[in-house]
Parts: structure tokens; C-alpha cells; sequence
């Protein structure tokens, strides 16, 4: 088995697009990386940033949200609202100290399950290229990789 | 604490050919809560609902995992087998192992990993669900039907018959649609419009249909059961009450436009006009933009003339509001641009028809009374060249099949045959003649020697390379059965064109609420057991709006999607999903951040108390309030912040048996 990193990947998808897209996908047993999990969603525009903030900090490398394109939303418009928080939840991320490009915004209509699986495999490539999330945690927080790291620093800190 | 079960599927060898289902079963025995986990060969058999119902009854399950496949295809499966046993449907959870796991890759490790953390997820989810109710809204009798060609005329009469109430909005000033213009239907070659006139008759004339031609639906707002269209009824200027369908009106009109849509182009009109002789309604349209009256003020013969006074340039368009449980959506198609094909050189060289046209040419209501001539007029033609596959199997186009464009060359070929003596050549990539009576149409044709050439053509031309190409049009083609570049002389050349999406069909997918496909056709809700219905609940497709299709398969869509809705009816009420938002009226700070952000204008502030309120009537429970309110007072039923946060935390739960981290267990697993 190779040692090469495996990120980990939350999906949230919308369940009348991308989430069709994925079954779609699979249905047509189109190959993409198994490191990508999906979480179902009525709508991208239910997507509260938080639920992004959560994943990175309980272990995930990337976070992919996806909708339906624009001007295609089921609820009409609300995938505007899911871009908009979207933008606004990169700049922060840059303000953590975390690559923006960990996030992303993906449209995939529920016929485009080719293309869905394309950029899970694109984005699964990237995050790959950028190596394990640094999410800085307090030691006792179960954080995966940076316990041994971490705990020297807050020790100086303390001191 | 809560008693979860945990079923996973095998689905034959679809999970259990990647996923060690064994032994994620075993695993998720160990996840804390699940007093039970079991794997089996099909949970959606009898016996593996039964596995679940005596579960819950003898060791008090209070929730239910199911993985297994898409919960588009079986949650509500697993949901009534949960209700039998007595548990709330809504206590259950599916994790989409197959769809969204076990087909997606060949690592076998790599899969069983994340079929358990999909599971896990669903366990810490499904701890938190609460009991629902489903909704029930109340079916309102009354069907939008929109379009109407063969497809929405027997979804029509089928629902009309049935004793309800349908409204038919049709864009044209006739019902009728594409069979109105054929000539001949293959391959029994009926008359088409013999066949088709008594049903549009039956249709102007039923006490349960509204017909409502020269319309288009605008606007439509509201939810299965209870839509609500707005129709633009466009002006006719002709008092459709006065109005005897007498025809002197047209007669009397001294100016002719090309008539593009009923004639193909192929024909003049009058500026006021009957789409052809058996329209429905039987009422005349004025043309306004091309009328003269309109545009210099004077004229008005059809007014001098109409013996009724039913003639009325003041008529102003109407806007109807029409209440409707279901709709059905019956757009159609539209042909095919052959100009965009410059090497078949359509609207350059003259004797080159499209399909559309030769049909008029052919119908002896057209122009040329039904003889087939070159585009003079009156020359018959002694060769005629039949390119098929125009603009459909093709990269460059579309890539999909038109499905009814073989059969129609075969019966272009028939026709021509019949009528001209000529020698035909059908230039194939492949004949598809794959319904009752098709193949043996083929035959009779091969019988009447009409050559057949397998080969895409490469060009239409007119320059004369070679002796006997002089004055004749030169179909090339390389005979990939022979090997052999072929250079055909012929005087006419018919190009079977594509069907294509309407132009607008985004748009009308939008002004409903359902999606297209990458081809802009539109997406029925399951390919295969679910042809008629869409995403949307209330709203349904039929005929080649869908997908291209022939007469018969349109038909059938037709009545299918009409079977449906009536089946909506007889039931009277629907239950729908319990997915809504709700604000916690002690919580809610006023701010208004989420009244703006409701397409539907679900949420109403209450200026007395200054706290919002969702009307669950109209809340779509998309949750993009519940993700904004800065106080956390919006609750989303089924998908609450604590549901996702659980099964962020579940998916991501990366140290899985005995302590050990993802590639260490990865490696224990058996490929």
C-alpha cells in the first residue's frame, strides 16, 4: 500500500441536484476516489457555515459544497444565498490561517454525474497536493495529527 | 440512550462485491447505541423488511439504520416497514452505500472504510431524529395541462373522461401540435391527420376542457396539490363569441406572410389566419405584428367582411388565474436547424428539404397538393437522396438518437416511391427499427428497392466533378460496407432532422420547478420506473418534451402521466414530507435577517410581538433561514443543525475498531 496521503473530504450536496448526481454517478459506476463521504442536504442554500467549520475542525482536509446551478434552484434562488455565504466563508478560512482552496463551490445539475465525479477527483488531487489540514486544537480535543505538535508550543505559552 | 439497529444490504454482490459487509456489520455492532447489527443478502426483500419488523418488536428498537442504496430508491421501503412494527417512519435513516460507495470504486479496503464511516454518521444522525407526521395537503381536482400536441391532447381527454376538469394551455392559435403537419404515419401509413383530427375535435368540444390556444402559462406559484398559473391568453382580435369559424375573414385578407411554423416555412399564410383547415379552436388568429391596419391604420377587409362582427382590433390580452392540483407538461420538441450543417448546404442549394418540409410537400392539404416536386415547383424528381442522422448522433450536434427519424426516412422513401417512381437512396449510419411492425416495414422497403448506403455523408454539393453530375446535387459518402467512397447524383435530397429540446425548455423548466438534462430534455423522476413524474411532486412530463419519441410512445407517456394524476385525485390528499422550518417564537430577536431571504414568502413578521413566523402551508423546507438566523431560533425539521453536526462527526470518525487509525485498519481489511 502506498504511504501517499489520504485526505478526507466532506460533501454537502443538494438532494434534487448533486446528490442525484452522485447516485447517477454510481449508478453508471463511474469511478471517482472513495475519500469524498456526502451529506445530504434539501437545499446548498441550508448549508450554515458552520457546518463547514465542524467538519475541518472534527478532521476533515476539504470541504466540497455543491449545488444546482445558477438560476436552476429548486427553491428558486437559494443556491445565490449558498454562493454568497460561500465567498464570505473563504475569506474567513484565509483569516484562520487555513487555504481557502480547501473549500469549494461545485454546480452539478442531477444529469451531470460525470462531471461531479470529475471534480471530486479533481479536488481529492488538490487537497492531496496540499497536504493534511493543520487545524490548530487544544491536546485534549482529539485532534488526529497535531496533539504531538501542538502540545510543545502551548507549553512554551503557559511558561 | 437510544436501541439503533443496523441492517446492511449485500444488494446480491452490487455492496457485497467491494463492501466486506460481514464485517462492517460486526463493526457497527461496537458504535454506541446500536444494540443490533446484521447483514443480509436483500433488505428490501419481504424477508429483510421482516428482519427489521421483528427487530424492533423484540428487542424495542427505537431507531433504524438502514444501509443499502439510494433513499431516492427505497427509503420509503424502509420507512413502512419502521411503521408497521409501530416505530415513527421518520426514526430511520439509510446510508447510501451503493450508489454512493460500492459502485463508485474497485478498492475494496477503500470502500469497506468508507461504507462504515457513512454508517457511523447515520447512527449519530439517526439518534437524534424525532418522530414526524407527513403533511397532508388536499388535491384540488382540477389539471394544467401545457401543450398541446398528440402527447398533451391524450393526457387531456384521458383526465376529461375521467370526469375532471383540465385545463389545456396551448402557445399556437390550433391544437394539434407536430402529427397536425405530417402527412403519413409510419409504418402502417395512416393518414395522420385522420387519425388525429377526431381527437382535437374531441377535445374543442368536452365539457371538461378548457382550451386555451394562443396562451402561455406565466407564472406559477405554489405546491403539488394546490398550483397556482397565471395564462396569458394572448389576442386573438377575434371575438371568439361572435366568432362562427366562417373563414371569409381570411379569404377577404389581401396580405400573405411566409408562413414559418404550420407550413415549415414551405407556404405563404394570410396575416389573419387558420393554421390549417381542422384547427381547434376553429377560430381565426390575427397576425398582429404583420397586420396592415396594425401598422399603417388602414385596411380592415376583415372586418368589412366578417358577417358576424366578430372581428375586434381593440381586444386586449387576458390574464387568467387558474387553480390546478397537477400538472402536466407536454412541450415537445423542436426541429432541428439544418443550416447548422453548412456541408449539407440547407438554404443554399434549393432541392435540399428538411423532414418538416417534405411532410407538407407530401400532405395533400399542402401547397403541391401532395406531389412531390423539386423547389420550381412542378418538376418531379427522378432521384432522391435521404440523409439520416442529421444533427442526432452526431459530437459536433447532439449526441443522442431522434428514435424517429429512421423509420420516418423509410417512410419518406415509401412515399416518394409511391408518388414519383424515383430511385431512393437512404444514406444510414445505422436503421433502427425497434418497435411493433417497424422491422417489417424495413423489408417491405428493401422490397421495393430502395437503395440503402451505410455511410455518413460528408457533403452536399452541387459542383460537377464527374460525368452525369452536371445539374443534379452530389451526395458523398464512404460506404463502410463496400469500403468505397460513393458520389451519388440526385435531383433532391431530404435530411431527416434532429429533434431537439424547445428553445426555451430551460426557461419552461425553471417557470415549474424541474430540471433538464445536459441535452435540455427533461428529467423524469426515475428513467426507468418512473417515466412520467418528476422531481417535483405534482408536476409531469410527457411526450417528446421528455425525450425524442415517435406517435405511439407519446401516446403512452401521455396517458400514463394522465393514469397519475388521476390517481392523485381519487386519493384527494397527498402526504408530503414534514420537512419544514419552524422559529422558536421565545428565541426570535426580530432581526428580519431571514424574512427577505424566502422565495416564497413563507415567513411573516408579526409587527405587534416583533418576532417572524414560518406558515408551514407555504415553507418549501429548503432551510436556508434555519443556516441564517444569527439567534439560532429557526428549527429545520429532518435536518437539524444537531442531525448534521452528528453525522459530520460520524463520517468523520477516523479511529475505527479497536483504536486503530484509517490505513492501519485499511490494510487489516481482506481484499
Amino acid at each position: 500500500m502506498s504511504e501517499q496521503f489520504e485526505p478526507v473530504i466532506i460533501g454537502f450536496t443538494c438532494n434534487w441536484c448533486s446528490y442525484r448526481a452522485a447516485d447517477l454517478a454510481g449508478t453508471a459506476r463511474i469511478k471517482y476516489p472513495p475519500n469524498v463521504r456526502l451529506i445530504r442536504l434539501m437545499c446548498s442554500g441550508r448549508l450554515d457555515p458552520t457546518f463547514v467549520l465542524k467538519a475541518l475542525a472534527s478532521g476533515a482536509d476539504g470541504v466540497m459544497i455543491t449545488g444546482c446551478h445558477p438560476g436552476e434552484c429548486h427553491y428558486l434562488e437559494q443556491n445565490y444565498k449558498a454562493m454568497r455565504r460561500y465567498l464570505l466563508l473563504r475569506r474567513t478560512l484565509e483569516q484562520m490561517g487555513i487555504e481557502p482552496e480547501r473549500v469549494k463551490l461545485v454546480w452539478a445539475s442531477a444529469a451531470e454525474g460525470v462531471r461531479l465525479a470529475q471534480e471530486i477527483t479533481h479536488m481529492v488531487e488538490e487537497i492531496r497536493a496540499l497536504g493534511p489540514l493543520h487545524w490548530p486544537t487544544w491536546p485534549d480535543g482529539g485532534s488526529r495529527r497535531l496533539k504531538a505538535e501542538v502540545q510543545p508550543e502551548l507549553e512554551e505559552v503557559a511558561a | 440512550m437510544e436501541r439503533i439497529g443496523v441492517y446492511v444490504c449485500h444488494c446480491g454482490t452490487n455492496i457485497a462485491g467491494t463492501v466486506d459487509v460481514e464485517g462492517v456489520a460486526r463493526w457497527a455492532e461496537s458504535l454506541p447505541g446500536v444494540v443490533v447489527a446484521r447483514d443480509y443478502k436483500f433488505m428490501c426483500s419481504s424477508s429483510g423488511q421482516e428482519l427489521i419488523e421483528e427487530d424492533i418488536k423484540e428487542l424495542g428498537l427505537t431507531r433504524v439504520v438502514v444501509a443499502a442504496c439510494s433513499p431516492h430508491m427505497h427509503e420509503p421501503t424502509f420507512r413502512r416497514a419502521c411503521e408497521r412494527a409501530g416505530l415513527n417512519p421518520y426514526l430511520f435513516e439509510m446510508a447510501n452505500i451503493r450508489e454512493h460507495c460500492s459502485w463508485t470504486t474497485n478498492d475494496k479496503a477503500a470502500a469497506t472504510e468508507k461504507a462504515k464511516a457513512m454508517i457511523s454518521g447515520a447512527v449519530r444522525r439517526v439518534a437524534l431524529h424525532q418522530p414526524l407526521e407527513p403533511m397532508l395537503a388536499p388535491i384540488n381536482p382540477n389539471t394544467l395541462v401545457v401543450g398541446g400536441g398528440i402527447a398533451g391532447i391524450q393526457t387531456a381527454l384521458e383526465i376529461a373522461d375521467a370526469g375532471h376538469h383540465v385545463y389545456l394551455v396551448e402557445r399556437e392559435p390550433s391544437i394539434g401540435g407536430h402529427m397536425a403537419q405530417f402527412d403519413k404515419t409510419f409504418p402502417t401509413l395512416d393518414c395522420s391527420a385522420c387519425i388525429l383530427t377526431p381527437k382535437m375535435v374531441s377535445v374543442g368540444q368536452h365539457p371538461n376542457i378548457t382550451l386555451l390556444s394562443w396562451s402561455e402559462v406565466e407564472n406559477v406559484d405554489g405546491y403539488v396539490g394546490s398550483f397556482k398559473a397565471r395564462v396569458r391568453k394572448r389576442a386573438r382580435y377575434v371575438n371568439e363569441e361572435l366568432c362562427t369559424g366562417c373563414g371569409i375573414c381570411v379569404e377577404k385578407c389581401p396580405w400573405k406572410v411566409t408562413d414559418d411554423v404550420f407550413e415549415a416555412g414551405f407556404a405563404k399564410r394570410k396575416v389573419i389566419y387558420m393554421p390549417f383547415p381542422q384547427a381547434v379552436p376553429k377560430y381565426p388568429v390575427l397576425d398582429r405584428p404583420n397586420c396592415v391596419y396594425f401598422k399603417k391604420g388602414t385596411c380592415k377587409a376583415c372586418q368589412k367582411f366578417c358577417p358576424t362582427g366578430a372581428i375586434d382590433f381593440e381586444q386586449q390580452d387576458q390574464i387568467l388565474e387558474l387553480e390546478v392540483g397537477n400538472i402536466i407538461l407536454a412541450t415537445g420538441y423542436d426541429l432541428f436547424d439544418c443550416r447548422r450543417i453548412p456541408q449539407y448546404q440547407y438554404g443554399r442549394l434549393d432541392n435540399v428539404f428538411t423532414s418538416l418540409e417534405f411532410e407538407r410537400m407530401s400532405n395533400a392539404a399542402g401547397t403541391t397538393a401532395g406531389r412531390i416536386v423539386l423547389r420550381d415547383g412542378k418538376t418531379e424528381p427522378k432521384s432522391v437522396a435521404i440523409v439520416h442522422c442529421v444533427g442526432s448522433r452526431d459530437e459536433n450536434y447532439n449526441p443522442y438518437c431522434s428514435a424517429i427519424c429512421c423509420m420516418a426516412s423509410l417512410k419518406f422513401a415509401h412515399l416518394v416511391k409511391e408518388k414519383t417512381g424515383a430511385e431512393v437512396y437512404n444514406f444510414y449510419i445505422d436503421i433502427r427499427a425497434y418497435h411493433k411492425g417497424y422491422e417489417e416495414f424495413y423489408h417491405r422497403l428493401l422490397e421495393e428497392g430502395v437503395h440503402f448506403i451505410r455511410g455518413k455523408v460528408a457533403e452536399i454539393t452541387d459542383v460537377a466533378r464527374l460525368p452525369g453530375e452536371e445539374g443534379k446535387l452530389i451526395v458523398q459518402a464512404e460506404d463502410t460496407l463496400l469500403g468505397k467512397q460513393r458520389r451519388v447524383p440526385v435531383d433532391m435530397v431530404l435530411l431527416a432532422a434532429a429533434l431537439e429540446p424547445r428553445r426555451d425548455a430551460k426557461e419552461t423548466a425553471k417557470l415549474f420547478g424541474i430540471s433538464c438534462s445536459a441535452d435540455r430534455w427533461f428529467i423524469e423522476k426515475h428513467p426507468k420506473l418512473d417515466p412520467v413524474a418528476t422531481m417535483t411532486e405534482g408536476v409531469f412530463v410527457a411526450g417528446c418534451a421528455q425525450g425524442p419519441k415517435d406517435i405511439p410512445a407519446s401516446v403512452v407517456q401521455g396517458a400514463a402521466a394522465a393514469a397519475r394524476v388521476l390517481g392523485r385525485i381519487q386519493q384527494r390528499e397527498i402526504a408530503l414530507e414534514p420537512i419544514r422550518a419552524s422559529i422558536n417564537q421565545d428565541q426570535c430577536s426580530g432581526c428580519r435577517i431571514c424574512n427577505n431571504l424566502c422565495p416564497f414568502n413563507a415567513i411573516l413578521f408579526h409587527e405587534d410581538r416583533m418576532v417572524s413566523e414560518v406558515n408551514p402551508a407555504l415553507c418549501q423546507g429548503c432551510g436556508t433561514c434555519v443556516a441564517a438566523c444569527p439567534a439560532g431560533a429557526i428549527a429545520g425539521t429532518g435536518f437539524s443543525n444537531e442531525q448534521i453536526l452528528a453525522q459530520i462527526e460520524g463520517l468523520l470518525l477516523l479511529h475505527i475498531g479497536n483504536g486503530r487509525k484509517v490505513t492501519e485498519a485499511r490494510e487489516a481489511v481482506p481484499a
